[in-house]
Parts: C-alpha cells; structure tokens; sequence
C-alpha cells in the first residue's frame, strides 16, 4: 500500500510538474532575450483556456479548432503587449518594465473578466476521463496529454534554438544585446518573436491544462508564480533545466502534501525558491557564470 | 446643562432625521454588498436581488402607502470601506436599516457602527460570530455553517458512518467550517481519521486523497467552493474511490455538477439551500411557491438563474419590509419587529427570531440531496 501511494504521489506531482515546466520556459525564453521577467505570463495561460471555451461556446466551433484560434489570438495578444507596452519604453530599465508587466498582467485579467464573466469554467477532456492504471496508480488519459505535449513543445524548442537562423540570433540576443545588435541582428524582432513564442507557449499550457484544473479569469496568477518558481530552480534557461525544476517542484509538492502535510503545500514551493535564490541563484544546474548576473 | 444640550441635540438631529425621511414620503433602505472584488459572487446577487424587490414593492404601491428606496453601496469586499460606507449610510443617506454586507468580515467591521448609531443590520454573510453572541442591532440571514455541518453528520449516523476523513479549503468558509465539524463530530462520537487541507487555487489533490484512501475511512467530507470541490470530485474519480464523498452547502449549485462533470459527481452527497433544488422538493412544502417565483422573477429580470446569495438579500429585504408594515419605519420600530418576526416564509428558509436567535434558521433550512445523473435528488 505505501508503495502504491507513493507512486500515486509522483505520478500526479509529475503531471502537475510538467505544467509548472511549461510555464517555466515561457518566462525564460523571454527573460534570456530581453532581461525582462514577464509577470503577465500566467495571464497567457489564462487566455490559451478563457478563449478555447470562447471559441467552442458563443461561436460553436469544435474542440480541435478551437485550440489553434486560441493559440492564435493569445500570440496576437503577446505580440500587441510587446508592441504597444514594452517597446515604447525610452529607457527600458528593468523595474520599469517589471511594472509594465504587472500593469499588462492587471489589465488582461481585467478585461478577461468582464468579457467571460468570473465564473469558473471547464473544458471537456481531449479523449474521455476514464483512468488508466500504472501500477497500483492511476493517471487520467489528460495527464498524458499534458506529458506528451510539453514534450512535444521542449524537443520544437531545442530544435529552433539550435538549428535555426532566428533561434540563433535569439540566443545571440540572450548573450549580449549590443554585440548581436552589431553584427546585424534586429534585436528589437527578437524580442517580439520571444513574447510571439513565449505567449504561444502560455497559452499551449492553458488549454491543455484547462479539462483539469478548470479555468476562470483569474487563474493565471497562482499557475504563473509556481511557473516562475520552475524557472527559478532550473536558472531561467529555456532547456531542460527548467523542465527539471518544474517537475521537481511538482514531485516534492505532491510527496509534502502526502507525505508531511497538506497544509505545507504551497509552502514547500516557495521555500524551495527562497532556498534557490539565496543559495543557488544560478539554479540548480547552472554554472555560476557572469553573464547572467 | 451638558445632558439638557445632548438631548436637545438629539432632538433636533431626531426632528431632522424625521422630516426629511417623512418629508419624502419615501422609507430608505441602505445596501451594503461586495458587487465587485473577490466577493463579487455574493454581491452581485445581492445587489441585483434587492433592486428587483424595491422596483416591484414601489410598482405595487410601497409599504404601508410609502414609497422605497435603496441606497446601494459597493464595498469591494473591504470591511474599512465597508465602515466608511456604512456610516455614510447612517449619516448622510439617511437609512433606517442597511441589508448587508457581503461578507462575515466586514460584517464584523460595520457592527460596531450599527451598534453605535442604533440602525439595525441584516448581515447577508454567514459566519457564526456575527450574531452569536447576540447583539442588540445586528441580525443574519444564512443559516449557520454548523446546521448545515449537523446535517451531513446526522445523516451519516443514521448509516453508521463512524470515521471520516476531512478535506477543507484553507480560506475562511473551509476553516470556520472545519473548526464547527470537529467540535460537532467531537459531541457526537465521530471520529476523524484525516484532516486534511486545499488552497483555494489548487489544481490536483490527488496527494491528499491518495492519503485519505490509503487510511480507508467510512467516508469523506469536503468543505469548500467551487472550484476546489469540483476538483477534488474529479480526483475522486481518477483514484477510483469508492467511498461516500460529502459537499458542504457552498457547492449546493448546478454550476458543481457541471465543473465535475455528471459521471464524477454522481452519488456525491451534500445538504443543499432549498432555492438550489425547489423544482425536486415535494409541492406541499412551505417555501416551495415563493422559491419558484423568485427564480422566474430573477430570470426574468437579469436572465440568469436565481442564486442562494441572492436569496440572502431576499430574506434581509422580506425581514425588514415585514418589520416595518408591523411596527412601523424608524430604526426602533424595525429593531422590534425585526427581533420579533415568526413563520416568516423566505428564501433562505422559514425565519423564527427571539431575543437569543438573531438568526432564526434551524436544519429545516437544508435538505440532503444526492447527484443523480447530473440532476439533485432528495434523500431520505
């Protein structure tokens, strides 16, 4: 019997880890191009699930049509908030970006609200809700999905962070500003692509997450924080450390929450963030390097 | 001297107080509600519901031949603007009894005010300490959180359900809520086996339900609102536990069905508010004709269905309208009548204050029902 709670334990803090990882990369990929950690980013999340269910409620399209329009109009979004918020910025200092950010975060929330209301909405599961048993445990055939696509989405982003032209130029970017600036990089795209990607990538989690946890105007801010924490622990690279971080934090809070108690949960993560930033600031894997401090 | 001044003062405030509000010819009504904030879906309601019932008593000719009007405030959820309203109320607009406010802390805030100024309050939050002990001005409309807690338990002895396992949210609903069920299952021989806790923004609690299950107790009470319970009812499912699973009133909504979704939730158990399930009660029962119009009403007005928040509004305007055609339309004569309403059919249930109930609910306020394919049923 412990052994199969135990399983159960990871096996659900996995699947919660892997969400947390998601949102994770989306806040480094941006932070790692422009310096700026993105507070509205949970708010993608919010949008990808809000406009799913906008999408197949009012105007009545299907589930697997639904999800790119969603996607769509969430990266509109990232890119108008780059666009018309970031950029104007005369000296992007980055207390003042980081109030922007929670400024857009407000915003959105805001609107989101008064155009869908605040209640709490669910989106019907992608391939039904009967569980598959794992040895003793027992997983929804969603938490696969979640596990598949952000697999999915980590092996696309290496792919383009390594083997592209623009993902070149975007780590270029990350290195030093002024340098890729100077050998004919548009740094002021690159910053644009990385909202385009990041939002992207938000809204990917939203929706899929959404037949789970459910969604409502508001849900952004609690996903966004422990998606932070993930990026934190894995020292905001936008590769598999990040990955690792958020299924670390996922697992342990599972394991306290079983294990020790369950009103230590979201204590856990953050003094796991905490211990990381005073300890580790470079994150769990990173070599304590200069250029990013 | 100085006593002769203070009641020569309060003479002419009271002479002033009485002009202008006779004058008019109009009875003002104060409404304190958390329409927008966190709160928002108990203000909401509440407001709406109350502007309904003061446009419809005025197009059917007013109380005792004068005309209402409500002075409707939005307190965001924060008790200080809710002291800072509710004394604008008292001193500026003029009320001579204030429904609200939404929530039990800020109740708590404006009571003292109330208590001060003399104006009576009928609070729409729930929470035991606002009218126990009794103050002189202030009354409640929601049943309290233990009739509701005492009636899953009483229903559980009555099946032998000795150990169960608690799952409570960590906000001010689930902590009050668990504080009464341990103190309730403490007199009446039950015993918990887990006691265990959520954030309100938790997505997966399968960690404590795999906990839960791996202790095996004779069932599970869950006390929270959306979304958590409905979340928690999923979990349920996933780990394929068969244990009889309880809600608290706060889900008593069709909105939990369909968050759970109707597989899920089936055979779930939980002590509803009558308004929730009025089209399943039997026809004969006392509420049943005033719960049916109230919802076509609301659908109606606003076309959305009618909700159990909104009905503490309803019950705070039904209570205070009846004070006053019996005794009269100053704060006193409200006070009185208010203290002394019996067999008062309303939403909420039927209201019979004393001087040591301000409240006046009892477990006739509830019903357990279970989710039959997606739909309520009465149990027995």
């Amino acid at each position: 019997m412990q052994f199969d709670q135990i399983l159960q334990y990871t096996l659900s803090g996995l699947s919660t880890g892997a969400i947390y990882a998601l949102i994770g990369i989306g806040f480094s990929i941006i932070y790692n191009s422009t310096g700026i950690i993105n507070f509205a980013q949970g708010e993608f999340v919010m949008l990808g699930g809000m406009l799913t269910l906008f999408f197949m409620g009012p105007l009545k399209l299907p589930l697997w049509a639904a999800i790119p329009c969603a996607v769509l109009i969430s990266t509109l979004t990232g890119i108008v908030f780059e666009r018309f918020a970031i950029r104007p910025l005369r000296q992007p200092t980055p207390i003042n970006l980081v109030i922007i950010t929670i400024g857009g975060s407000i915003l959105m929330r805001g609107l989101a609200m008064l155009l869908w209301g605040k209640d709490t909405q669910s989106l019907p599961p992608f391939s039904g809700d009967e569980p598959i048993a794992i040895g003793g445990a027992t997983i929804l055939p969603q938490h696969i999905w979640i596990l598949g696509i952000t697999l999915v989405i980590i092996a696309i982003n290496k792919l383009y962070f390594y083997h592209t032209i623009s993902g070149k130029a975007m780590r270029a970017c990350a290195y030093n500003r002024r340098a890729a600036g100077l050998v004919g990089i548009d740094v002021r795209r690159m910053v644009m692509f990385s909202f385009m990607i990041s939002s992207a990538m938000g809204a990917v989690a939203g929706i899929i997450v959404a037949p789970l946890t459910m969604t409502a105007y508001d849900v952004g801010v609690m996903l966004g924080l422990k998606g932070f924490c993930a990026a934190i622990i894995g020292g905001m690279s936008s590769g598999a450390a990040t990955v690792v971080g958020g299924l670390i934090l996922g697992v342990l809070e599972s394991l306290g929450a079983g294990l020790v108690s369950s009103g230590y949960k979201d204590a856990i993560a953050f003094i796991i963030l905490l211990l990381i930033l005073f300890i580790r600031p470079q994150g769990l894997f990173g070599k304590a390097d200069s250029e990013r401090v | 001297m100085k006593k002769f001044l203070a009641a020569c003062s309060a003479l002419f405030v009271g002479i002033i107080f009485a002009s202008s509000a006779m004058a008019a010819g109009t009875i003002k009504i104060g409404g304190l509600f958390a329409v927008t904030g966190p709160a928002s879906f108990l203000g909401e309601p509440e407001k709406k519901t109350l502007e309904m019932l003061v446009n419809d008593a005025n197009a059917k000719g007013g109380i005792n031949g004068m005309k209402l009007e409500a002075v409707i405030y939005d307190t965001g959820g924060d008790a200080t603007k809710a002291v800072q309203l509710a004394t604008k109320l008292i001193r500026d607009d003029k009320v001579v009894a204030i429904i609200g406010p939404s929530t039990t802390g800020e109740s708590m805030a404006v009571i003292p005010v109330a208590e001060k100024e003399h104006i009576p309050l009928v609070s729409c939050a729930a929470g035991i300490k606002i009218t126990e002990p009794v103050k002189h001005w202030v009354f409640k409309t929601p049943a309290n959180d233990h009739v509701a807690a005492e009636k899953i338990l009483n229903y559980m002895a009555k099946h032998k359900q000795k150990n169960f396992a608690l799952l409570t949210v960590t906000d001010g609903f689930g902590s009050s809520g668990r504080e009464q069920i341990k103190t309730l299952a403490k007199q009446k021989g039950f015993a918990i086996v887990a006691d265990e806790v959520y954030s309100p923004k938790d997505t997966d609690m399968t960690a404590q339900l795999t906990k839960i299950r791996g202790i095996k107790p004779d069932a599970i009470i869950c006390w929270g609102t959306n979304p958590g319970p409905a979340v928690i009812t999923k979990n349920v499912k996933q780990l394929g536990i068969k244990i009889p699973l309880y809600m608290s009133h706060g889900v008593a909504s069709k909105k939990y069905i369909e968050l759970a979704g109707a597989d899920a939730a089936e055979g779930v158990m939980l002590p509803a508010g009558k308004l929730a399930i009025y089209d399943v009660i039997p026809k004969n029962d006392p509420q049943a004709k005033l719960l049916k119009e109230y919802d076509l009403a609301y659908k109606k007005t606003y076309g959305v269905e009618a909700s159990t928040f909104g009905g503490y509004a309803y019950d705070g305007f039904l209570l205070v309208t009846g004070a006053i055609r019996k005794d009269g339309a100053t704060a006193a004569q409200i006070r009185n009548g208010l203290e002394q309403t019996r067999k008062l059919v309303s939403i909420s249930g039927i209201f019979n204050m004393s001087p040591k109930d301000h409240n006046g609910l009892d477990q006739s306020a509830f019903e357990m029902v279970r989710v039959t394919k997606g739909d309520w049923s009465m149990v027995k």
